[in-house]
């Protein structure tokens, strides 16, 4: 990153906003964004005590998003909607399809855990290989069109890749069933399994699954290796999403949606730039479908539905698009309530509402009721809509408004960021 | 800031108190347990993973609903004791198992893999689930199968059809109670030759996923050893809704026979389509044009209304059934909800109590003593008549029904009626079958 680099983008992207350049560097991270990527160090290193917060047993136990399961898929689709934010955050192009990559680095993995080794880094690199040159040309055609049309070819993609791995390709997918690696498996680089013991992914001998709990009172922390193993993968990703961000080239493609047309006219061409965002997007997709698999070894063409692939555009609105942790943000509450919200069923609220006379408990259950376990997409709806229409910005701009709120008047306002909205 | 002092002493007491601070509350589960959450209190959980939502929706909340009668015969609180009084084995007394108080959590399959998965490891790293059940789709059992196997709980399969799943994807900890393609296949075969000869040419209609594929070759094979003759075999999209395009060439090929190798919403559509294209009333051949399909259920009867009568299928398992085991369900179920069970609100209940008992016969709930309890168990009065649990693959050895659309139904859960009950000799098959080929069960994995 040179001056000159510098200079040249702003020169070719005044609009956008200049990023924050000053003297005092760490890491390359100029000291606000450090900041924020302390606090994102922080809370990954120490999510399993964040995330139990209520103790074992208690009432409010239920909530609690503490086991390795649920922390694994919050960095994983943190990873997912990091990467999908580059795209869609910066360039403004609307991917409709970005759970294809997904699904590919997912197949991608497993199948190097079945023919190499069950240890993850072949699998998580060649996932990331793979998502990336199915991105290429996905996007060298798709790029074509924008708006619109651009969504729709990448759902087009999606939904293709989908079919493909549901049905026609069944003998490489597994069709509906799905990939798992087993016995037989070739594992070349593996030597044999003992007699009677399953295939793990593992690091260099560390099982995903390994870990232990630490119990201090009535409170159950779990220690689990594949989520530090999927964590720190994140914080690489978050890393080098700052850097794209702060970058001349993070510069053209805030360019690129704040106004193609002049792009253009200025004598560049905005489509290396584009593709070169929706490849990179497309492969920490694929990173992210890599490490699923690491981390639970299955997979099943449902991870490419059109479901899936607006989930993440979802998370990243949510969260706030076009900011470096909001993404992440938005893919940790959309996890949450699918996984612990739809776990609550009408026995649990009978318990809740136990307290309360006959006829008002069955009143509140049956208010409650609509809202919670199959109900949770109805939950989610009514707080998407509610960010939209209230916080633009999504949740980081929810947690602006509050931080402003204890600063003082213009103080706030100043330090506030807009979102490349 | 206070200032501090650093003596010898006080270094030595600060990191005494501590290092036995750090020690104390730290417990390894690996070294403390013998299996995955062995239950150590008065409780044991078992996870109920149903599809809530989704294309199956319906069904999941009829397993649901049998999972619940299920925990309440198990534990003695429900207004009888269901088939606990007709089970062959008495191990289960009606106080929980192994006098443990039975408790379960329940989770939404979506009918995706991903999602079951995430579920049911949710029910096994959070609840503490010993065992998991449940599901409406065979994708989602395998995963789920594979999964349990993984971690070392016990998997007791929910509404599965597909040959894979105890068959190239069979696992130790797996058990499937539900009959399957082959099975469907083998006992339709006969009663089909009865009514209409051995001498026909089918046409197969084949949903584009793994079930579809397992069910046609099932049938076909069975039938073509019987004599009939395979016209052709297409594969419709699973997302089809309308299926004009694919019966419009069965007008044109001299097929006289249509199997339908559909499920749920496919079959419902196609059926209709079918019926509509007047294909009950042609004439082929000098015979009679007839519809089979390979896996009835009463919710797909249900939709596809008045077209289902005369229709020949197979399923797991019947309300109408008289035997005493089936009518003490009926009748437990029917009181509590007010209607009767569906085939698969009876394999869910049958798998609990037969996991139950495994867990009492074998003293523990560790899952190898469970598999061990559970392999080449023979048991009686559950409903399906004389069962075997094979140990070779973990599949159920039991009678086949035939069914078929009832011409005149009296209510909307009286839609089929039992044609034949085909005998366990004609369904049953060696362990390395071709249709089954390919997988290995393992041992069974205790966790921890």
């Amino acid at each position: 990153m040179t001056d000159q680099t510098e200079q040249h983008a702003t020169s070719a992207a005044p609009a956008a906003s200049s990023a924050t350049q000053s003297s005092t560097k760490v890491l390359g991270l100029g000291p606000k964004d450090f900041k924020l990527m302390f606090l994102v160090v922080v809370l990954t290193m120490a999510a399993p005590f964040l995330l139990n917060p209520f103790p074992e047993g208690s009432a409010m136990a239920q909530f609690n998003a503490g086991y390795p399961d649920l922390m694994q898929r919050f960095v994983i689709f943190g990873i997912f909607a990091i990467g999908f934010n580059i795209l869609f955050g910066l360039t403004g192009y609307l991917s409709f399809g970005h759970a294809a990559f997904l699904g590919v680095g997912s197949y991608a993995g497993i199948w190097m855990m079945k023919l190499l080794t069950m240890n993850v880094i072949p699998a998580i690199v060649v996932s990331v290989a793979v998502a990336g040159v199915f991105a290429l040309i996905v996007g060298y055609i798709s790029l074509r069109r924008s708006g619109i049309y651009f969504s729709i070819l990448t759902l087009a993609f999606a939904q293709m890749s989908y079919s493909l791995a549901y049905s026609v390709l069944t003998p490489i997918t597994g069709g509906e069933t799905g990939l798992q690696p087993k016995v037989a498996d070739p594992r070349i680089l593996d030597g044999a399994l003992e007699a009677g013991a399953s295939p793990r992914a593992n690091l260099f001998g560390l099982e995903m699954g390994a870990g232990f709990e630490w119990q201090v009172g009535n409170w159950l922390f779990t220690f689990n290796a594949g989520y530090y193993v999927a964590a720190v993968v994140m914080l690489v990703a978050f890393y080098l999403s700052i850097r794209i961000f702060r970058s001349p080239f993070g510069m053209m493609l805030r360019a690129v949606k704040s106004n193609q047309q002049r792009l253009s006219y200025t004598g560049l061409s905005p489509k290396p730039y584009t593709l070169a965002a929706f490849v990179i997007s497309g492969m920490y997709a694929g990173l992210a479908g890599g490490l699923l698999v690491a981390m639970d070894t299955q997979v099943g063409a449902e991870r490419m539905f059109w479901t899936a692939s607006g989930e993440v555009v979802l998370m990243t609105i949510l969260g706030g698009a076009g900011t470096l942790i909001g993404p992440v943000l938005g893919a940790g509450l959309i996890k949450y309530m699918e996984n612990i919200l739809s776990k609550i069923n009408k026995d649990i609220l009978h318990e809740w509402f136990f307290f309360l006379p006959d006829g008002f408990e069955n009143l509140m259950v049956e208010l409650v009721y609509p809202f919670i376990g199959k109900g949770w997409h109805l939950t989610l709806g009514i707080i998407f809509m509610l960010v939209v229409i209230f916080l633009p910005g999504g949740l980081v701009e929810g947690g602006q408004k509050i931080a402003g709120m204890f600063k003082r008047g213009k103080d706030a306002d100043a330090s506030k960021t807009t979102p490349a909205e | 800031m206070s200032k501090s002092n650093f003596t010898r002493r006080g270094v030595l007491r600060t990191g005494a108190v501590g290092g036995a601070g750090l020690a104390l509350p730290t417990i390894f589960t690996s070294g403390a347990s013998a299996f995955t959450n062995e239950p150590t209190g008065g409780t044991v959980t078992l996870g109920f993973n149903v599809p809530q939502t989704g294309p199956y929706a319906d069904e999941g909340a009829d397993e649901l609903r049998a999972f619940e009668l299920a925990v309440e015969h198990l534990n003695g609180t429900g207004a009888d004791s269901g088939m606990l009084d007709t089970f062959s084995s008495k191990a289960l007394k009606g106080n929980g198992i192994l006098g443990k108080k039975v408790e379960y959590v329940t989770g939404d399959t979506q009918t995706k893999s991903d999602a079951a998965r995430a579920s049911a490891r949710s029910m096994i790293e959070k609840d503490g689930a010993v065992m998991v059940s449940g599901g409406s789709s065979s994708g989602v059992a395998v995963a789920v199968q594979a999964l349990c196997q993984e971690a070392g709980v016990i998997f007791m399969a929910g509404l599965t059809h597909s040959n894979d799943t105890t068959g190239k994807d069979r696992r130790a900890n797996g058990f499937r109670h539900f009959f399957n393609s082959y099975m469907s296949g083998a006992a339709l075969a006969p009663v089909l030759e009865a009514r209409y000869g051995s001498d026909r040419n089918a046409y197969h209609l084949t949903a584009d996923y793994n079930w579809g594929y397992t069910t046609e070759e099932a049938v076909r094979s069975s039938t073509e050893a019987m004599g009939w003759n395979t016209v052709n075999a297409v594969k419709t999209p699973l997302t089809a809704t309308d299926f004009s395009a694919y019966i419009t060439p069965i007008l044109q090929s001299d097929a006289d026979v249509l199997v339908l190798n559909h499920y749920g919403g496919n079959m419902v559509n196609s059926l209709t389509n079918a019926v509509q294209f007047g294909l009950r009333d042609r004439i082929v051949n000098g015979k009679n044009f007839e519809i089979v399909v390979p896996l009835y259920s009463r919710l797909m009867a249900k939709g596809a209304g008045a077209n289902v009568k005369g229709i020949f299928g197979s399923t797991n398992w019947h309300w109408s059934l008289q035997d005493a085991g089936s009518q003490a369900f009926v009748r437990s179920f029917g009181t509590k909800y007010g209607f009767p069970p569906s085939q698969a609100a009876h394999t869910c209940y049958v798998q609990t109590l037969l996991y139950a008992d495994a867990v009492e016969r074998a003293g523990s709930f560790n899952p190898c003593a469970v598999v061990e309890a559970l392999e080449d168990f023979e048991f009686d009065g559950l409903g399906n008549g004389k069962t075997l649990y094979r140990g070779d693959d973990h599949q159920c050895f039991k009678d086949v029904l035939v069914v078929k659309g009832k011409e005149n139904p009296t209510s909307e859960f009286d839609l089929l009626e039992i044609v034949e009950v085909t005998p366990v000799e004609q369904v049953t098959y060696a362990p390395d079958h071709p249709q089954f080929a390919g997988g290995e069960l393992g041992t069974c994995n205790p966790g921890a």
